[in-house]
């Protein structure tokens, strides 16, 4: 089936999100729309889907101009959507969740659940799923539950599918296995629109492709395209892929980490045998796959775990059961894991989130009361300096995109006099752009003789970035190699393998 | 006018008085006379209308200005909004006890407990020492907010160290507050002499603050320092670290807690001068308007704060907006209960009318179509997001 979109204009109070935009998805095609986050992409596809109403255009499906004025006018006409963050409920099961809605009911008001499962095994077979429709969703990983969506659009026989930034929130191997998913869909004649800003995921499996760039359309391409050509249209301007490293010279050892060990509540390890440093002018990136420890480890060296044994010193200081606010004030510069949540206070004016850390001393404020003024004036020099893009600086912080929440806590940490830059996924989630500046600020950092703990899940990143890797794997360093390490024997070493690379 | 429409105040506005309206219904429909009228409908709205309308200016006369004690001179026409800014005064402390503690993330149910306190302190030292005028009620006032704010950091603390809730504790609390009061004034110490009943006796003349229009009116400088005390904590809120840390904590504790600050020591300081802020209202209400102790002297202080915080939308001009407004509808309605048929209690049911609105905005929204004004600056955000 093919779905087009027709001059689809939309826009909130002064922003044009979506201009005029024509979009056009042949059957059995998969269509990727790439662009930056805030480019409009998710904008237009809540049109499509019948959450937002365009103020004009049309859309038509297979030639007919339909009318989408909610999401159950957008699936009775073949359009389901898989969203960036999943509308599952973690207790009921994969049935329940799929049938949610449009149960049947047997008897006097219980659920019959037979016909949904025969159903949802058929689709299971037909696509060559691997799902149990009795399985709690809390139980199943997300790559999974995502499955889970997925087959929630084909159950309501949808023939295009909605696919909202389905990488963001998967591991490589996940990602691996969605695209095949992708694959077997459009083999069976469904259309995709994939929207995403990944460019090798749009290279392995599009058809077509799309770029969006500040609610416009400003060009089309396939996927023969370099990844170069693809982020710069996306981006606007000539974007450099590789990272450019100065040679490494390392000073002084500013990190110290010796026999560290984090316990939960209840006694239990969840970081042992640490032991590692960091020097001024080093980055040394953690790897590993996710929930090995890194989390645990880099909330250890900010003071943010309660239960903490060993030692770790920042430039000979043991910080070990000081305050959180000690180990910020003895020279660290922490970029949490999650910038909603920790990084930021996303009720709070951006110029307040400038400030979290910095308030209660001169020159923000002096004797107790904050300086408004240098508040005001502090804000717009380090929104500057970090080229935030932001309408103003007493807008909440939950008005700004990914990218521009995370210049507004790189612009908070790095602005303090810091020996130390203790960094947890700081690129998860942002678009190329945004990852650009923030691989840039990183390795400024350590040209400027800081020293810098990176812990990241992205392997492109880890091995662009560090002059030394350490390798987690439960919840200890399994070991620390060279950059020049192969993605191999990278990967060997996160699943715990050792031995072949010594 | 833009934060009128912006949602935050407008909501309050329109909840009370869709309440109001509500209100004018249930007396309408609730009195005798209007419903002996039911086979002839439209004298039936016609004297439901006038039912309503004369509860309310009795409601509103009871409370501002009385053409009736008017006529007696001497200004006491006035005498109904001396009583509302009498009965404002500890209403302003105490709601800005329970909109400080939601700031930072607390819900202080604590207030009554609080304001007892304060109460207990301020008539003690009212009637025990003798002490130079200013100094006396300084004195009395200031050991009153000093256990009311123990007894609220008491919350504090536990909540910090143990994890206990404050909801929970607060509850507790006000029992014991309640009963401490009780047990208290059968003591020697604070019997009145010559009386069995539990009443204690009254504070010196040196501890009774100031009237402002003269003995004829009770309205006192309770009024001039609630006032201030809710600058001072507007000042608090938005100008100082204290109150940074307090809405930081408030508004995301984790991030709080990422960013160096110390939830346990904002949760301690927070219930202390919540404690404080709710324990002068109990002082001011001895020192400015009852002069004794009685097991009554708390009233629902404490529980109308919950309502007046909210209403306020947590923000100490709100606070003493919503104040004013409800000390006028229970000084107004003790006057409609004299001159007309509908009971007290109704101004009871608008109060809950109110709560129930702020807590269901979507209902008022709806009701008066205000969807697409509120909604459009969210959805900006989120759509451009993507």
């Amino acid at each position: 089936m093919s779905v087009e979109l027709r001059g689809i204009t939309k826009s909130f109070g002064s922003l044009v999100a979506n201009d005029a935009i024509d979009l056009k998805v042949d059957a059995g095609q998969i269509h990727a729309i790439l662009g930056e986050n805030g480019a409009g992409k998710s904008t237009l596809m809540n049109i499509l889907f019948g959450l937002l109403q365009p103020d004009s255009g049309e859309i038509l499906i297979e030639g007919k101009a339909i009318e989408v004025h909610e999401p159950s006018d957008a699936l009775a006409a073949g359009i389901g959507m898989v969203h960036q963050h999943f509308m599952l409920i973690p207790v009921f099961t994969v049935a329940e969740n799929i049938v949610l809605g449009h149960e049947k009911i047997r008897g006097v008001g219980s659920l019959d659940l037979r016909e949904a499962r025969t159903q949802i095994m058929e689709i299971a077979k037909r696509f060559n799923f691997e799902i149990d429709p009795d399985a709690l969703i809390e139980d199943l990983p997300v790559g999974v539950q995502q499955r889970v969506e997925i087959i929630k659009a084909l159950f309501f026989n949808a023939k295009i599918i909605i696919l909202d930034e389905p990488s963001a929130v998967l591991t490589p191997q996940e990602t691996d296995e969605l695209l095949n998913v992708m694959r077997e869909l459009k083999k069976q004649g469904k259309s995709i629109i994939f929207i995403t800003h990944k460019l090798r995921e749009v290279q392995e499996v599009a058809d077509e492709i799309t770029i969006i760039r500040r609610g416009k359309v400003v060009g089309k391409a396939k996927p023969t395209a370099s990844q170069e050509e693809l982020a710069s249209m996306m981006v606007g301007r000539p974007v450099d892929l590789e990272v450019s490293k100065k040679p490494f010279t390392p000073g002084p050892v500013i990190l110290k980490i010796s026999d560290l060990k984090v316990t939960d509540n209840r006694g239990r390890p969840l970081v042992s045998e640490i032991n590692f440093d960091v020097r001024a002018g080093e980055i040394l990136a953690v790897a590993g796959v996710q929930g090995n420890g890194q989390t645990e480890l880099a909330r250890a060296i900010l003071n943010l775990e309660p239960h903490v044994d060993g030692s770790i010193t920042i430039d000979g200081h043991e910080i070990v059961g000081k305050t959180v606010n000690e180990s910020l004030e003895s020279g660290i510069a922490f970029v949490p894991e999650s910038r909603e949540l920790d990084g930021l206070i996303s009720s709070f004016s951006i110029a307040e989130n400038l400030i979290l850390d910095t308030f209660h001393s001169a020159p923000i404020s002096k004797s107790g009361i904050l300086d408004l003024e240098k508040i005001r004036s502090n804000a717009e020099e380090y929104t500057k300096q970090f080229d935030v893009r932001l309408q103003s600086i007493s807008d909440p912080a939950s008005s700004l995109s990914g990218g521009n929440k995370q210049k507004v806590v790189l612009a908070r940490e790095l602005t303090r006099p810091v020996k130390l830059l203790v960094a947890s996924q700081p690129t998860r989630g942002l678009d190329v752009g945004s990852i650009e500046f923030v691989h840039e600020r990183i390795l400024a950092e350590r040209d400027a003789g800081r020293a810098v703990l990176l812990f990241s899940n992205e392997l492109d990143e880890v091995m662009a970035l560090a002059d030394r890797i350490a390798v987690m794997y439960h919840g200890s360093i399994i070991d620390i190699v060279a950059p020049s390490v192969t993605r191999n024997e990278l990967g060997l070493l996160m699943a715990g393998v050792k031995g072949k690379t010594a | 006018m833009k934060r009128l429409i912006s949602g935050s105040a407008l909501l309050p506005i329109l909840s009370f008085a869709l309440a109001m309206l509500i209100g004018g219904l249930l007396i309408a429909f609730s009195d005798a006379k209007v419903l002996a009228l039911r086979s002839e409908p439209w004298e039936m709205v016609k004297a439901g209308a006038a039912t309503a309308w004369n509860a309310y200016v009795a409601l509103f006369e009871g409370a501002f200005y009385d053409p009736n004690l008017a006529r007696q001179g001497g200004g006491q026409g006035f005498y109904p909004i001396s009583e509302t800014l009498v009965v404002a005064a500890p209403l302003i402390l105490a709601g800005l006890s329970v909109a400080l503690a939601f700031r930072a993330g607390l819900f202080n149910i604590g207030a009554q407990g609080q304001f007892i306190f304060g109460a207990i302190g301020a008539s003690y030292i009212g009637f025990t020492y003798e002490l130079p005028p200013i100094l006396h009620i300084t004195v009395a006032a200031l050991f009153g907010v000093f256990i009311a704010g123990i007894y609220g950091g008491i919350v504090g603390l536990l909540k910090a160290k143990t994890g206990a809730h404050e909801v929970i504790v607060t509850i507790m609390l006000n029992y014991v507050a309640s009963y401490l009061l009780l047990w208290l004034l059968k003591t020697e110490a604070f019997l009145r002499e010559g009386r069995n009943d539990p009443i204690a006796p009254d504070i010196l003349e040196s501890a009774q603050l100031p009237k402002i229009l003269g003995s004829e009116f009770r309205i006192s400088v309770a009024i001039l320092i609630s006032l201030l005390v809710a600058w001072l904590i507007a000042f608090l809120l938005n100008k100082t670290t204290l109150g940074f840390r307090f809405r930081a904590v408030g508004a995301n504790a984790a991030a709080a807690r990422t960013a160096g600050m110390s939830v346990a020591f904002v949760t301690t300081s927070v219930m202390i001068v919540a404690g404080a802020l709710a324990g002068l209202g109990g002082a001011l209400n001895v020192l400015g308007g009852e002069y004794a102790l009685t097991v009554g002297i708390a009233g629902s202080f404490g529980f109308d704060a919950i309502t007046v915080a909210l209403l306020g939308r947590a923000k100490p001009l709100g606070v003493v907006l919503s104040a004013l407004l409800f000390a006028s509808l229970r000084v107004g309605g003790q006057m409609m209960q004299a001159k007309t048929d509908t009971p007290l209690d109704l101004v009871l049911v608008i109060q809950a009318l109110i709560i129930l609105f702020i807590a269901a905005p979507a209902l008022v929204k709806a009701l008066f179509r205000l969807k697409n004004i509120n909604a459009s600056s969210g959805m900006a955000a989120k759509g451009w997001n993507g």
